[in-house]
Protein backbone atom coordinates (compact mmCIF):
# COMPACT_ATOMS: atom_id res chain seq x y z
CA UNK A 1 0.00 0.00 0.00
CA UNK A 2 1.69 3.71 -0.75
CA UNK A 3 0.39 6.88 0.60
CA UNK A 4 1.03 10.03 -0.73
CA UNK A 5 2.94 12.79 1.16
CA UNK A 6 3.93 15.98 0.50
CA UNK A 7 7.70 16.54 1.10
CA UNK A 8 8.54 20.04 2.94
CA UNK A 9 12.79 19.44 2.78
CA UNK A 10 13.29 23.04 4.36
CA UNK A 11 16.33 24.71 3.36
CA UNK A 12 19.04 22.67 5.10
CA UNK A 13 18.26 19.34 3.39
CA UNK A 14 19.11 21.58 0.19
CA UNK A 15 22.82 22.44 1.62
CA UNK A 16 24.17 21.67 4.96
CA UNK A 17 22.38 18.40 5.62
CA UNK A 18 21.63 17.26 1.46
CA UNK A 19 22.78 13.62 3.08
CA UNK A 20 19.99 13.58 4.95
CA UNK A 21 17.83 14.47 2.01
CA UNK A 22 19.58 11.94 -0.43
CA UNK A 23 18.86 9.07 2.25
CA UNK A 24 15.16 9.78 3.51
CA UNK A 25 14.39 9.88 -0.35
CA UNK A 26 16.35 6.54 -0.83
CA UNK A 27 14.46 5.17 2.31
CA UNK A 28 11.03 5.98 0.76
CA UNK A 29 12.18 4.77 -2.89
CA UNK A 30 12.87 1.45 -1.01
CA UNK A 31 9.90 0.81 1.02
CA UNK A 32 7.73 2.32 -1.67
CA UNK A 33 6.91 5.18 0.06
CA UNK A 34 5.17 8.24 -2.09
CA UNK A 35 6.43 11.42 -1.52
CA UNK A 36 6.29 15.10 -3.71
CA UNK A 37 8.42 17.59 -2.86
CA UNK A 38 5.87 20.87 -2.26
CA UNK A 39 6.38 22.83 -5.27
CA UNK A 40 8.06 26.70 -4.69
CA UNK A 41 8.49 26.12 -1.08
CA UNK A 42 10.21 28.78 0.54
CA UNK A 43 12.50 28.93 4.01
CA UNK A 44 10.02 28.33 7.43
CA UNK A 45 11.64 31.51 9.45
CA UNK A 46 13.37 28.78 11.78
CA UNK A 47 14.49 30.75 15.05
CA UNK A 48 15.17 34.10 13.67
CA UNK A 49 12.04 34.73 12.63
CA UNK A 50 10.14 33.65 15.78
CA UNK A 51 13.13 35.72 18.17
CA UNK A 52 12.11 39.11 16.45
CA UNK A 53 8.05 38.58 14.65
CA UNK A 54 5.60 36.19 16.07
CA UNK A 55 3.68 37.08 12.87
CA UNK A 56 6.39 36.35 10.65
CA UNK A 57 7.56 33.10 12.09
CA UNK A 58 3.95 31.94 11.94
CA UNK A 59 3.19 33.19 8.04
CA UNK A 60 6.54 31.58 6.64
CA UNK A 61 5.39 28.27 7.83
CA UNK A 62 1.84 28.60 6.45
CA UNK A 63 3.03 30.10 3.15
CA UNK A 64 4.04 26.22 2.64
CA UNK A 65 1.22 24.76 4.29
CA UNK A 66 -0.76 26.92 1.51
CA UNK A 67 1.08 25.32 -1.41
CA UNK A 68 0.42 21.55 0.30
CA UNK A 69 -2.81 22.08 0.33
CA UNK A 70 -3.04 23.84 -3.37
CA UNK A 71 -1.31 20.33 -4.64
CA UNK A 72 -3.98 18.72 -3.05
CA UNK A 73 -2.26 17.24 0.24
CA UNK A 74 -2.95 17.14 3.77
CA UNK A 75 -0.09 15.12 5.03
CA UNK A 76 3.25 17.33 5.06
CA UNK A 77 6.44 15.25 5.86
CA UNK A 78 9.26 17.36 7.30
CA UNK A 79 11.88 15.68 8.06
CA UNK A 80 14.39 18.44 9.67
CA UNK A 81 13.38 19.20 13.52
CA UNK A 82 13.42 22.87 13.28
CA UNK A 83 10.96 22.80 10.06
CA UNK A 84 9.10 20.10 11.84
CA UNK A 85 8.27 22.26 14.72
CA UNK A 86 7.95 25.24 12.70
CA UNK A 87 4.97 23.66 10.90
CA UNK A 88 3.50 22.09 13.88
CA UNK A 89 3.79 25.35 15.95
CA UNK A 90 1.91 27.69 13.27
CA UNK A 91 -0.49 25.00 13.14
CA UNK A 92 -1.22 25.29 16.97
CA UNK A 93 -1.03 28.39 17.24
CA UNK A 94 -3.41 29.16 14.48
CA UNK A 95 -6.28 26.86 15.93
CA UNK A 96 -5.21 28.19 19.66
CA UNK A 97 -5.28 32.01 18.72
CA UNK A 98 -8.59 32.91 16.09
CA UNK A 99 -7.03 36.56 15.61
CA UNK A 100 -3.29 35.72 15.20
CA UNK A 101 -5.20 33.32 12.80
CA UNK A 102 -6.75 36.13 10.85
CA UNK A 103 -3.62 38.22 10.87
CA UNK A 104 -1.42 35.04 9.09
CA UNK A 105 -4.54 35.01 6.49
CA UNK A 106 -4.29 38.35 6.16
CA UNK A 107 -0.54 38.64 5.66
CA UNK A 108 -1.05 35.43 3.06
CA UNK A 109 -4.08 36.97 1.33
CA UNK A 110 -5.09 33.18 1.24
CA UNK A 111 -7.77 31.03 3.68
CA UNK A 112 -5.70 29.42 5.57
CA UNK A 113 -5.99 25.27 5.15
CA UNK A 114 -7.90 23.35 7.56
CA UNK A 115 -6.53 19.78 8.76
CA UNK A 116 -3.35 19.87 7.87
CA UNK A 117 -1.12 17.29 9.39
CA UNK A 118 2.80 17.59 9.69
CA UNK A 119 4.72 14.76 10.46
CA UNK A 120 8.32 13.43 11.20
CA UNK A 121 9.36 10.54 9.02
CA UNK A 122 9.81 8.65 12.11
CA UNK A 123 6.18 8.67 12.15
CA UNK A 124 5.81 7.29 8.57
CA UNK A 125 8.67 4.33 9.03
CA UNK A 126 7.40 2.93 12.07
CA UNK A 127 4.06 2.26 10.81
CA UNK A 128 5.70 0.40 8.17
CA UNK A 129 4.60 -3.75 8.48
CA UNK A 130 7.21 -6.13 8.64
CA UNK A 131 10.26 -3.40 8.73
CA UNK A 132 12.35 -6.11 9.64
CA UNK A 133 11.56 -8.65 6.82
CA UNK A 134 13.07 -6.28 4.37
CA UNK A 135 16.45 -5.66 6.15
CA UNK A 136 19.33 -7.63 3.79
CA UNK A 137 22.22 -6.11 5.77
CA UNK A 138 23.50 -6.94 9.58
CA UNK A 139 25.08 -4.55 11.38
CA UNK A 140 25.52 -6.23 14.74
CA UNK A 141 28.83 -4.42 16.24
CA UNK A 142 27.13 -1.25 15.74
CA UNK A 143 25.69 0.73 19.19
CA UNK A 144 23.78 3.50 18.18
CA UNK A 145 22.88 6.56 20.69
CA UNK A 146 20.07 8.06 19.22
CA UNK A 147 19.69 12.11 19.63
CA UNK A 148 16.59 13.27 19.56
CA UNK A 149 17.30 16.81 20.08
CA UNK A 150 14.88 19.56 21.31
CA UNK A 151 12.37 20.13 18.76
CA UNK A 152 11.23 16.84 17.88
CA UNK A 153 9.31 16.45 21.06
CA UNK A 154 9.24 19.83 22.63
CA UNK A 155 7.24 21.49 23.45
CA UNK A 156 4.96 18.47 24.49
CA UNK A 157 1.77 19.94 24.21
CA UNK A 158 2.56 21.35 20.46
CA UNK A 159 4.58 18.75 19.12
CA UNK A 160 2.57 15.61 20.49
CA UNK A 161 5.57 13.42 19.40
CA UNK A 162 6.81 10.28 21.75
CA UNK A 163 7.58 11.30 25.39
CA UNK A 164 9.42 14.20 25.69
CA UNK A 165 11.58 13.44 28.33
CA UNK A 166 13.18 10.28 26.96
CA UNK A 167 11.63 9.47 23.58
CA UNK A 168 11.86 5.99 22.15
CA UNK A 169 10.76 5.89 18.55
CA UNK A 170 13.88 6.11 16.62
CA UNK A 171 15.58 3.55 18.73
CA UNK A 172 12.53 1.65 18.29
CA UNK A 173 12.70 2.35 14.98
CA UNK A 174 16.22 1.18 14.55
CA UNK A 175 15.99 -2.09 16.71
CA UNK A 176 13.19 -3.07 14.57
CA UNK A 177 15.54 -3.33 11.72
CA UNK A 178 18.45 -5.53 14.26
CA UNK A 179 20.36 -2.34 15.27
CA UNK A 180 21.54 -2.12 18.93
CA UNK A 181 20.44 1.38 20.27
CA UNK A 182 21.54 2.04 23.89
CA UNK A 183 19.94 4.05 26.60
CA UNK A 184 21.54 7.11 27.91
CA UNK A 185 21.12 10.39 29.39
CA UNK A 186 21.59 13.09 26.60
CA UNK A 187 18.80 12.33 24.46
CA UNK A 188 16.93 15.53 24.22
CA UNK A 189 19.57 17.99 25.76
CA UNK A 190 20.05 20.68 23.40
CA UNK A 191 23.00 21.23 21.16
CA UNK A 192 23.12 24.20 21.06
CA UNK A 193 21.32 24.99 17.55
CA UNK A 194 21.79 28.19 15.98
CA UNK A 195 23.85 29.81 18.82
CA UNK A 196 26.95 28.02 16.78
CA UNK A 197 27.38 31.14 13.86
CA UNK A 198 27.25 33.75 16.83
CA UNK A 199 28.43 32.03 20.28
CA UNK A 200 30.32 28.94 18.84
CA UNK A 201 31.88 28.79 22.60
CA UNK A 202 28.67 27.79 23.99
CA UNK A 203 27.94 25.19 21.38
CA UNK A 204 31.74 23.34 21.74
CA UNK A 205 30.72 22.68 25.40
CA UNK A 206 27.04 21.16 24.80
CA UNK A 207 28.37 19.43 22.25
CA UNK A 208 31.32 18.13 24.35
CA UNK A 209 28.68 17.15 27.26
CA UNK A 210 26.71 15.33 24.86
CA UNK A 211 29.68 13.42 22.81
CA UNK A 212 31.23 12.45 26.15
CA UNK A 213 27.97 11.17 27.75
CA UNK A 214 27.53 8.78 24.31
CA UNK A 215 31.21 7.65 24.15
CA UNK A 216 30.78 7.23 28.63
CA UNK A 217 27.79 4.50 27.50
CA UNK A 218 29.68 2.58 24.70
CA UNK A 219 28.27 4.36 21.61
CA UNK A 220 30.21 3.86 18.51
CA UNK A 221 27.80 6.06 16.64
CA UNK A 222 25.26 8.36 17.01
CA UNK A 223 22.25 8.73 15.16
CA UNK A 224 20.30 12.25 14.38
CA UNK A 225 17.38 13.71 13.08
CA UNK A 226 18.00 17.14 12.82
CA UNK A 227 20.55 19.10 10.47
CA UNK A 228 21.64 21.31 13.30
CA UNK A 229 22.37 18.81 15.55
CA UNK A 230 24.49 17.01 12.81
CA UNK A 231 26.81 19.79 11.70
CA UNK A 232 27.33 20.49 15.70
CA UNK A 233 28.04 17.02 16.54
CA UNK A 234 29.90 16.32 13.01
CA UNK A 235 31.44 19.22 11.60
CA UNK A 236 32.70 20.38 14.83
CA UNK A 237 33.72 17.51 16.77
CA UNK A 238 37.46 18.05 15.76
CA UNK A 239 36.98 21.60 17.53
CA UNK A 240 35.57 19.89 20.52
CA UNK A 241 38.64 17.24 20.54
CA UNK A 242 40.48 20.05 20.47
CA UNK A 243 39.15 22.30 23.15
CA UNK A 244 38.70 19.32 25.68
CA UNK A 245 41.88 17.52 24.56
CA UNK A 246 40.29 14.35 23.89
CA UNK A 247 39.82 12.24 21.04
CA UNK A 248 36.38 10.89 20.50
CA UNK A 249 35.86 9.87 16.55
CA UNK A 250 32.47 9.06 16.52
CA UNK A 251 30.54 9.20 13.42
CA UNK A 252 27.45 10.94 13.59
CA UNK A 253 24.55 9.48 10.82
CA UNK A 254 21.32 10.64 10.11
CA UNK A 255 18.67 7.38 11.22
CA UNK A 256 17.86 7.00 7.27
CA UNK A 257 21.31 6.64 6.69
CA UNK A 258 21.42 3.92 9.36
CA UNK A 259 18.37 2.72 8.06
CA UNK A 260 19.75 2.70 4.34
CA UNK A 261 22.45 0.81 5.00
CA UNK A 262 20.18 -1.77 6.79
CA UNK A 263 18.08 -1.80 3.52
CA UNK A 264 21.06 -3.14 1.76
CA UNK A 265 21.82 0.37 -0.30
CA UNK A 266 25.10 0.93 -1.08
CA UNK A 267 26.55 3.28 1.15
CA UNK A 268 27.79 5.87 -1.51
CA UNK A 269 24.14 6.05 -2.21
CA UNK A 270 23.70 7.45 1.38
CA UNK A 271 26.07 10.75 1.56
CA UNK A 272 28.33 9.12 3.84
CA UNK A 273 31.34 10.83 2.12
CA UNK A 274 30.05 14.20 3.02
CA UNK A 275 30.51 13.53 6.55
CA UNK A 276 33.47 14.95 8.48
CA UNK A 277 34.17 12.16 11.04
CA UNK A 278 34.24 9.47 8.53
CA UNK A 279 32.56 6.26 8.93
CA UNK A 280 34.66 3.92 7.11
CA UNK A 281 36.75 2.29 9.50
CA UNK A 282 33.32 1.87 11.57
CA UNK A 283 31.12 0.18 8.68
CA UNK A 284 34.40 -2.20 7.13
CA UNK A 285 34.06 -3.29 10.66
CA UNK A 286 30.52 -3.86 11.06
CA UNK A 287 28.86 -4.28 7.91
CA UNK A 288 28.50 -8.35 6.77
CA UNK A 289 27.27 -8.37 3.61
CA UNK B 1 -5.12 67.14 50.14
CA UNK B 2 -5.70 63.03 49.85
CA UNK B 3 -2.66 61.69 47.23
CA UNK B 4 -4.47 59.02 44.81
CA UNK B 5 -2.29 55.88 45.24
CA UNK B 6 -2.67 53.28 42.77
CA UNK B 7 -1.09 49.94 42.66
CA UNK B 8 -0.66 48.67 39.48
CA UNK B 9 -0.86 45.08 38.88
CA UNK B 10 0.96 44.63 35.96
CA UNK B 11 4.09 46.50 35.44
CA UNK B 12 4.41 48.20 31.85
CA UNK B 13 6.79 45.97 31.16
CA UNK B 14 4.68 42.25 31.93
CA UNK B 15 2.07 44.15 29.42
CA UNK B 16 3.96 44.71 26.75
CA UNK B 17 5.38 40.75 26.81
CA UNK B 18 1.78 39.60 27.24
CA UNK B 19 1.13 41.66 24.08
CA UNK B 20 3.60 39.86 22.14
CA UNK B 21 3.68 36.47 23.64
CA UNK B 22 0.17 36.00 25.04
CA UNK B 23 2.55 35.07 28.12
CA UNK B 24 1.18 36.16 31.82
CA UNK B 25 4.23 36.04 33.74
CA UNK B 26 2.71 36.75 36.57
CA UNK B 27 1.53 32.90 37.12
CA UNK B 28 5.27 32.12 37.50
CA UNK B 29 5.51 31.55 41.49
CA UNK B 30 10.00 30.85 41.52
CA UNK B 31 10.19 27.14 41.17
CA UNK B 32 12.95 27.85 39.00
CA UNK B 33 12.64 24.64 36.93
CA UNK B 34 13.60 26.45 34.14
CA UNK B 35 16.66 27.96 35.44
CA UNK B 36 17.36 24.11 36.70
CA UNK B 37 16.86 22.79 33.20
CA UNK B 38 18.29 25.51 30.89
CA UNK B 39 21.61 24.27 29.25
CA UNK B 40 22.77 27.75 28.96
CA UNK B 41 21.89 29.28 32.15
CA UNK B 42 25.51 28.77 33.05
CA UNK B 43 26.46 31.60 30.75
CA UNK B 44 23.64 34.02 31.57
CA UNK B 45 23.93 36.80 33.55
CA UNK B 46 20.49 36.26 34.91
CA UNK B 47 18.51 33.00 35.36
CA UNK B 48 15.25 32.69 33.36
CA UNK B 49 13.52 32.72 36.65
CA UNK B 50 15.06 35.94 37.30
CA UNK B 51 14.28 37.63 34.16
CA UNK B 52 11.13 36.97 34.94
CA UNK B 53 10.77 38.19 38.13
CA UNK B 54 12.57 41.38 36.95
CA UNK B 55 9.87 41.56 34.16
CA UNK B 56 6.96 41.28 36.91
CA UNK B 57 8.84 44.01 39.04
CA UNK B 58 9.15 46.26 36.34
CA UNK B 59 12.94 46.70 36.00
CA UNK B 60 12.57 47.17 32.12
CA UNK B 61 16.87 48.46 32.04
CA UNK B 62 17.70 45.21 33.79
CA UNK B 63 15.45 43.43 31.36
CA UNK B 64 16.37 44.25 28.26
CA UNK B 65 20.29 45.11 28.65
CA UNK B 66 20.41 41.66 29.92
CA UNK B 67 22.98 38.67 28.17
CA UNK B 68 19.95 36.10 28.68
CA UNK B 69 17.14 36.46 26.44
CA UNK B 70 19.97 36.59 23.56
CA UNK B 71 21.55 33.39 24.90
CA UNK B 72 18.42 31.74 25.06
CA UNK B 73 18.55 28.81 22.41
CA UNK B 74 15.25 28.29 21.78
CA UNK B 75 15.74 24.28 23.08
CA UNK B 76 12.25 24.68 24.69
CA UNK B 77 13.39 22.95 28.31
CA UNK B 78 11.67 25.63 30.18
CA UNK B 79 8.63 25.29 28.42
CA UNK B 80 8.11 21.85 28.40
CA UNK B 81 8.54 21.52 32.46
CA UNK B 82 6.94 25.14 33.62
CA UNK B 83 3.79 23.70 36.02
CA UNK B 84 2.72 27.49 35.83
CA UNK B 85 2.53 26.20 31.73
CA UNK B 86 4.10 29.84 31.00
CA UNK B 87 5.92 29.24 27.93
CA UNK B 88 8.86 30.77 29.17
CA UNK B 89 10.89 30.34 25.91
CA UNK B 90 7.98 32.46 24.09
CA UNK B 91 8.96 35.51 27.06
CA UNK B 92 12.73 35.36 25.95
CA UNK B 93 11.20 36.24 22.21
CA UNK B 94 8.77 38.83 23.53
CA UNK B 95 11.37 40.52 25.00
CA UNK B 96 14.12 40.20 22.50
CA UNK B 97 10.93 41.96 20.61
CA UNK B 98 10.44 44.45 23.17
CA UNK B 99 14.46 45.37 23.16
CA UNK B 100 15.08 45.44 19.55
CA UNK B 101 11.88 47.92 18.83
CA UNK B 102 13.47 50.32 21.68
CA UNK B 103 16.57 50.64 19.86
CA UNK B 104 18.72 49.44 22.51
CA UNK B 105 22.43 47.92 21.96
CA UNK B 106 21.65 43.82 22.62
CA UNK B 107 23.93 43.02 25.11
CA UNK B 108 25.12 39.70 22.86
CA UNK B 109 24.95 41.44 19.85
CA UNK B 110 26.76 38.44 17.73
CA UNK B 111 23.17 36.89 17.74
CA UNK B 112 20.92 39.82 17.00
CA UNK B 113 23.04 40.40 13.95
CA UNK B 114 22.79 36.85 13.26
CA UNK B 115 18.93 36.79 12.93
CA UNK B 116 19.09 40.37 11.12
CA UNK B 117 22.00 38.34 8.53
CA UNK B 118 19.55 35.19 8.21
CA UNK B 119 16.30 37.57 8.33
CA UNK B 120 17.69 39.55 5.08
CA UNK B 121 18.95 36.67 3.62
CA UNK B 122 15.29 34.71 3.66
CA UNK B 123 13.85 37.66 2.35
CA UNK B 124 15.67 38.03 -0.39
CA UNK B 125 16.53 34.67 -1.22
CA UNK B 126 12.85 32.55 -0.18
CA UNK B 127 15.45 30.31 1.14
CA UNK B 128 18.47 30.30 3.29
CA UNK B 129 21.65 30.90 1.30
CA UNK B 130 24.29 30.05 3.46
CA UNK B 131 27.25 31.23 1.89
CA UNK B 132 25.35 34.71 1.39
CA UNK B 133 23.96 35.07 5.23
CA UNK B 134 27.81 34.07 6.21
CA UNK B 135 28.84 37.11 4.28
CA UNK B 136 25.99 39.20 5.57
CA UNK B 137 27.13 38.00 9.24
CA UNK B 138 30.29 39.20 8.30
CA UNK B 139 29.93 42.50 7.20
CA UNK B 140 27.78 42.77 10.55
CA UNK B 141 30.33 41.70 13.06
CA UNK B 142 33.23 42.48 11.10
CA UNK B 143 34.54 38.93 12.57
CA UNK B 144 35.96 37.85 9.19
CA UNK B 145 38.24 34.78 9.70
CA UNK B 146 36.13 33.03 12.36
CA UNK B 147 35.06 29.26 10.79
CA UNK B 148 36.71 29.86 7.50
CA UNK B 149 38.59 26.54 7.70
CA UNK B 150 35.00 24.78 8.49
CA UNK B 151 33.54 26.86 5.98
CA UNK B 152 35.57 25.80 3.28
CA UNK B 153 35.87 22.02 3.98
CA UNK B 154 32.04 22.47 4.13
CA UNK B 155 32.40 23.48 0.87
CA UNK B 156 34.83 20.75 -0.32
CA UNK B 157 32.06 17.97 1.05
CA UNK B 158 29.34 19.88 -0.94
CA UNK B 159 27.63 21.17 1.45
CA UNK B 160 27.56 24.61 0.49
CA UNK B 161 25.82 26.08 -2.34
CA UNK B 162 27.44 29.01 -4.00
CA UNK B 163 24.61 30.02 -6.37
CA UNK B 164 20.80 30.88 -4.51
CA UNK B 165 17.82 29.32 -5.84
CA UNK B 166 15.88 31.93 -5.35
CA UNK B 167 12.58 29.67 -5.94
CA UNK B 168 9.76 32.00 -3.88
CA UNK B 169 12.01 34.80 -3.70
CA UNK B 170 8.98 37.35 -4.62
CA UNK B 171 6.93 35.67 -2.50
CA UNK B 172 8.82 36.08 0.53
CA UNK B 173 9.90 39.51 0.10
CA UNK B 174 5.87 40.22 -0.62
CA UNK B 175 5.29 38.64 2.96
CA UNK B 176 7.54 40.15 5.11
CA UNK B 177 6.68 43.66 3.51
CA UNK B 178 2.84 42.67 4.57
CA UNK B 179 3.69 41.56 7.76
CA UNK B 180 5.90 44.77 8.38
CA UNK B 181 3.17 46.64 7.59
CA UNK B 182 0.01 44.78 9.77
CA UNK B 183 2.18 44.63 12.76
CA UNK B 184 2.91 48.56 12.54
CA UNK B 185 -1.21 49.04 11.65
CA UNK B 186 -1.83 47.23 14.62
CA UNK B 187 0.36 49.21 17.14
CA UNK B 188 -0.95 52.37 16.15
CA UNK B 189 -4.60 51.28 16.66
Amino acid sequence: MTAKYAYYPGCSLHSTGSEYDISFRVVCEKLGIDIEEIKGWVCCGTSPAHCTSRLLSLALPYENLCKADKMGMTDVIAPCAACFARLKTAIYEASEDPDMAGQISEVLECELPKSMNVLNPMEIFCNEENLGEKVTRQMPELKVACYYGCLITRPSKVMQFDECEYPMAMDELLRSMGITTLDWSYKTECCGGALAMSRTDVVIKLTHDILEDAKAVGANAIAVACPLCHVNLDTRQEEVEQEYGVQYGLPIFYFTQLMGLALGVPSDKLGLQKHFVSADELLSGVVKE
Amino acid sequence: METNVTIRSQSELAEAVLRESGQNVNLCYQCRKCAAGCPISYAMDYKPAQLIHAIRLGMDDLVINSKTMWLCASCETCTTRCPQDVDVAKVMDAVKIVALRKGIKPAVPEVASFYKAALANIKKCGRMFEVGMIIGLKLRTFDFFKDMVLGAKMFMKGKLKVIPSLTGARRTWRIFRRVKSLEEKRRNT
